[in-house]
């Protein structure tokens, strides 16, 4: 271990694969002995940005679907109307599973308020009516 | 027998269907839409994952968001439609058949058609894999269907043949179903879809994508209990002694779409190589009055795209009804477009002469990845009318270019143009 | 109960046995181990009704087949099954092998086959079948052999028969047979039988049934052939097209189907597993070839499905028909080709036996030989299909858009007299799925309509019976089972 830190001053501690454009520049994050991050391989700006949030707080949008009762269909499609930490996905996807909810619904109605206290709210992505 | 009448008709509800109506009736056109479904919006419903809307709404929607604006939209318009009813014949006089349950037959009068049935899944006889027929084997659109709109899940575990994207959004969504997806699979060098779902769908839940390989066998004889993987030479051939065994029990294939032609050849239009229908530069097929847009089409690989084009075919058809019907159609006079190197196709087929002043929207795919290309067309005499350099073609990006021939100094009397995507000359001086 | 007569086995030929006994005032019961009938040898077949002339002379299926090629013309009538004499070309295309053709010829028209002609003229033979390679020298033209969909054919044999008494009962596997007193006992997982008399059809398994009475005089081996199937319309094809036959086998052909298909095959490989219906590269390539030598432009690119079947192969190479020592067990083995052409024949020989036996057979007064045709939504005119819509709304429900099948369709052959319990049986039946999108749109439609008409949930919903589920869950159950598993 100690070799290796000798032989280089910086270390590559994550490989970030750009998708801000087709392009698909890789963008190495690297750390020095001090322990401070610098970025490399980008060629745009958009491409840093994209990078940092990716190494510090890589978020995703969540789109899923939730149970209904008495709609046209079983299922509602919903999203996250913000993004949510990547590592947290798996959790909400669970609450999500937990709740039935009642047609009629409109699309953007809130179905679950700040979920998991993450800031975010489960959102309608459609209209679905009720069937009698 | 029931009967309606309407200036236009428009087969399908989908993204494209939905955008032609609205068209033809913001241009004060009487139109009916028949959708085959129990409710409108076509497979986009079923797409539930966002990225949808960027170039239409200058926002990221999911699919049922992008296509409910366009659903309020027909609502908002009162444009009527009809539903369960599937067109089953269409004669030369643009008069359509159609049924459903409530009305029986119908007969429906138009001036002018849009078609916009959408495409349909190549399935796994299409491509001739060897094994067992056992169940646990779906079209990636299937199985999206029956997660996200029937509320079913198809396995537990999953090899995905095909990365294109509706096969790497289904392997995030079964994932986040608690599915576990064992493998990506793509016959060729390079991933189909795009880089964002490659990242997204499939690096964020470190399932493998296996490039070069393909399955060579269906093991199981009542419930797929795995696949045989291979790797494939440039011919696609199998390469002896590459086979790998991976279990699951559910295969997934998402191995191409193709343009759903039965109507339009039952209304007797001429088919093109891609699949879909000849169309001029107003996306009018062989039939006069008859249009087209969308995935029947040209499988397009945005759906900003299909509602792009689907607009456009509804102001033709407008443009038809209010110039052209009933009059006598003196014989159109039209310039061929020829796909030339590395084009798989190229939308428009052929031109009218007497829209040469207009800008003209071409659309094509190229057979192979390359970068720093010219896309070029050239006259029957090889004289070139048009070029643009591009840094990087890829089979699954759609490339589209406007071009206006006359303003490029068009000779008027060629009879074809032919499109080519080569590598810039500087480039190849440079490998040299 | 005692039965007079219990067929193992419901495959064309039980199928064809229950039906041409079931005009008798006798007590008939069919078993069947699959979830479907016609789910073995009879699925995975060509469907080619054979003039006759290929066997060799001193084999009985020789006979048979000449005869129950005959036999055909009246039962496709009463049955309304579909049925084509489009007739066949056995194909030369080497000038040594005409002579092969010309004997076949001789001999055929000695036994009584109508029509055969040898054909030399290449602008004749081009003009009855364009497709047909360039370099053909001559064909052999037997204007009697036809094309029929077996498993039609099979449901159609079946419900005549149900529709006349005989009982029907699936997911039925034999496992023990008593023979004591003169009545069999006859064994399945659930049930136990009696009957008098029993017919062994059990196709690649008739050899293990005939064992269970003791009558071990012969095995069954499978021997496989695979096709390929090719999209309507994208080669017409005007006659059934062999290879001049070897020694060893009929050959490979190319044959139209009564859907305007095409298909190319049987290759055939002796295999040991007889449920190893898997297609192979190699097979597929092989098939593709020997088609190519028949019609050089083959659609290879419009393959929508391809598939193998497996022939039940005796040791004793000819057909197995016998009234057996055991009094009232009698075997029909080694069913292969030309088994379907021949199954109208080997009934006769069963009622021959049966009369042998002292079993009375008397003709019932209420026997009725026809069944109607199904009706088809395709077969309407516009004004009909107004009316029957009207009548019934499931006519204007299109489930299968390939090949524009309404729910009606569906339920019909989910409560036919054997009706469908499965997606493959529905898909054998009336045809959703089979065309080229195969199944792609209309799949959850059809599970759903079996899952109300058969009031069984979709997860029950199975692709041909037992451990061929579809669905395994509902979505959000996977996450809803790992929340309660504590993972959290």
């Amino acid at each position: 271990m100690i070799l290796n830190l000798s032989e280089s001053s910086q270390s590559i501690v994550k490989v970030i694969r750009c998708i801000v454009c087709p392009t698909g520049c890789e963008i190495q994050a690297k750390k020095n002995p001090k322990g401070q991050i610098s970025f490399e391989g980008y060629t745009c700006e958009r491409g840093l940005e994209y990078a940092e949030q990716e190494f510090y707080e890589p978020k995703r949008i969540l789109t899923t679907t939730m149970r209904v009762e008495n709609g046209l269909l079983p299922l509602i499609p919903v999203r996250s109307d913000k993004p949510i930490l990547k590592d947290k996905l798996k959790d909400v996807l669970k609450e999500i599973a937990k709740i039935k909810i009642k047609a009629p619904i409109q699309m953007g109605d809130v179905l679950i308020e700040n979920i998991l206290e993450l800031g975010a709210n489960v959102i309608a992505s459609r209209n679905l009516i009720k069937i009698s | 027998m029931k009967q309606y009448n309407a200036d236009v008709i428009v087969i399908g509800s989908g993204a494209a269907g939905l955008a032609a109506a609205i068209e033809v009736k913001k241009a004060n056109l009487s139109v009916l839409v028949i959708e085959r479904d129990k409710e409108l919006g076509g497979i986009t419903l079923q797409c539930i994952h966002n990225g949808f809307g960027l170039k239409e709404f200058e926002e990221e929607l999911t699919g049922p968001e992008y296509i409910q604006r366009f659903i309020n939209q027909i609502k908002e318009l009162e444009i009527p439609y009809i539903l369960n009813t599937m067109v089953i014949e269409i004669s030369n006089d643009k008069k359509l058949y159609a049924v459903n349950n409530e009305d029986g037959l119908i007969e429906i009068k138009a001036k002018a058609i849009i078609l916009a049935m959408g495409c349909r899944e190549r399935t796994r006889g299409a491509i001739n894999i060897p094994g067992f027929r056992p169940a646990g084997i779906y079209t990636a659109g299937q199985a999206q269907r029956f997660v996200n709109i029937e509320g079913y899940l198809p396995g537990n575990t999953f090899v995905i043949l095909g990365s294109g994207d509706i096969g790497m959004i289904m392997a995030r969504r079964l994932t986040w179903e608690g599915c576990k997806v064992k493998a990506v699979v793509e016959i060729l060098p390079y991933v189909s879809g795009l880089l964002r779902n490659q990242v997204q769908c499939l690096e964020d839940y470190d399932i493998p994508l296996i490039t070069s390989y393909t399955v060579t066998k269906i093991h199981g004889r009542d419930r797929v209990k795995g696949v045989t993987i291979s790797k494939v030479d440039r011919n696609f051939d199998r390469i002896i002694g590459s086979d790998k065994f991976i279990e699951c029990d559910t295969l997934l294939l998402s191995v191409g779409l193709i343009p759903e032609n039965e109507l339009t050849l039952n209304a007797g239009a001429e088919l093109s190589k891609n699949g879909g229908p000849v169309v001029d530069n107003n996306l009018e097929t062989t039939i006069a009055g008859i249009f087209t847009c969308g995935n029947v089409l040209q499988v397009h690989d945005l759906v900003d795209l299909v509602s792009a084009e689907a607009k456009r075919a509804g102001q033709n058809a407008v443009e038809y009804v209010k110039n052209r019907y009933d009059k006598k159609s003196s014989k159109k006079e039209i310039i061929k477009c020829l796909s030339g190197e590395n084009v798989n196709y190229v939308k428009p087929d052929r031109i009218n002469k007497r829209d040469l002043s207009k800008d003209i929207i071409f659309t094509l795919r190229v057979n192979y990845p390359d970068r720093r290309v010219l896309i070029q067309l050239k006259d029957n005499n090889n004289n070139l009318i048009y070029k643009r350099k591009k840094i990087y073609v890829i089979p699954s990006e759609m490339v589209e270019l406007i071009v206006n021939l006359e303003k490029n100094g068009i000779d008027p009397k060629c009879k074809s143009i032919n499109i080519e995507v080569i590598p810039r000359p500087e480039v190849l001086i440079e490998e040299e | 109960m005692i039965y007079d007569v219990i067929i193992i086995g419901g495959g064309v030929i039980g199928c064809c046995i229950a039906r041409t006994l079931s005009k008798y005032d006798l007590k008939i019961c069919l078993l069947e181990k699959e979830a479907e009938l016609a789910s073995g040898t009879t699925k995975g077949n060509s469907g080619v009704v054979h003039a006759g002339y290929a066997a060799p002379r001193e084999y009985i299926k020789r006979n048979l087949c000449i005869r129950g090629n005959k036999l055909y013309t009246q039962a496709a009538e009463e049955l309304n099954f579909p049925f084509q004499r489009i007739g066949s070309f056995v194909v030369a295309l080497e000038d040594s092998q005409i002579k092969v053709l010309e004997e076949q010829r001789r001999q055929g028209i000695q036994d009584g086959i109508p029509g055969l002609e040898v054909i030399l003229d290449k602008e004749k033979i081009k003009y009855m079948e364009p497709n047909i390679n360039d370099e053909v020298v001559g064909v052999l033209h037997a204007p009697t052999a036809g094309i029929v969909s077996p498993y039609e054919m099979t449901f159609a044999l079946a419900d005549n028969a149900a529709t006349n008494g005989v009982k029907f009962l699936l997911n039925q596997k034999v496992r023990r047979i008593k023979h004591q007193d003169y009545t069999f006992t006859i064994k399945t997982k659930t049930q136990e039988f009696k009957s008098r008399n029993v017919i062994n059809a059990a196709g690649l398994y008739a050899a293990r049934i005939s064992k269970l009475v003791g009558l071990d005089y012969f095995e069954i081996m499978p021997r496989r052939g695979e096709y390929i199937l090719f999209d309507r319309n994208a080669l017409h094809l005007n006659k059934i097209l062999f290879p001049t036959p070897t020694k060893v086998s009929k050959g490979i052909l190319v044959c139209p189907t009564l859907h305007e298909n095409t298909f190319v095959g049987p290759n055939a490989q002796n295999i040991t597993d007889k449920k190893d219906i898997s297609t192979t590269e190699a097979g597929l390539k092989e098939i593709l070839e020997a088609g190519r030598k028949l019609v050089p432009n083959l659609p290879v690119r419009s393959s929508i499905r391809n598939f193998a079947g497996l022939r039940a192969v005796p040791d004793t190479y000819d057909f197995i028909i016998d009234n057996t020592d055991i009094y009232g067990f009698i075997n029909i083995a080694g069913i292969l080709s030309p088994g379907l052409t021949s199954c109208f024949a080997i009934a006769e020989k069963v009622v021959e036996f049966l009369e042998l036996l002292g079993v009375e057979l008397k003709i019932k007064e209420d026997y009725n030989p026809r069944r109607l045709k199904p009706e088809r939504f395709k077969d309407f005119s516009k004004e009909e299909l107004d009316q029957k819509i009207k009548e019934d709304p499931s006519w204007g429900r299109i489930i299968c858009r390939c090949e524009t099948i309404p729910e009606k369709e569906i339920i019909n052959a989910i409560h036919a007299p054997v009706g469908a319990t499965t997606v493959d049986g529905i898909k054998f039946r009336c045809r959703p799925g089979m065309g080229r999108c195969q199944g792609g749109f209309c799949r959850p439609r059809v599970i759903e309509i079996l899952s109300r008409e058969l009031n069984i949930p979709y997860e029950e919903v199975t692709k041909r019976g037992e451990d061929t589920n579809f669905l395994i869950a509902k979505t959000k159950d996977l996450t809803l089972k790992e929340i309660e598993g504590g993972t959290e």
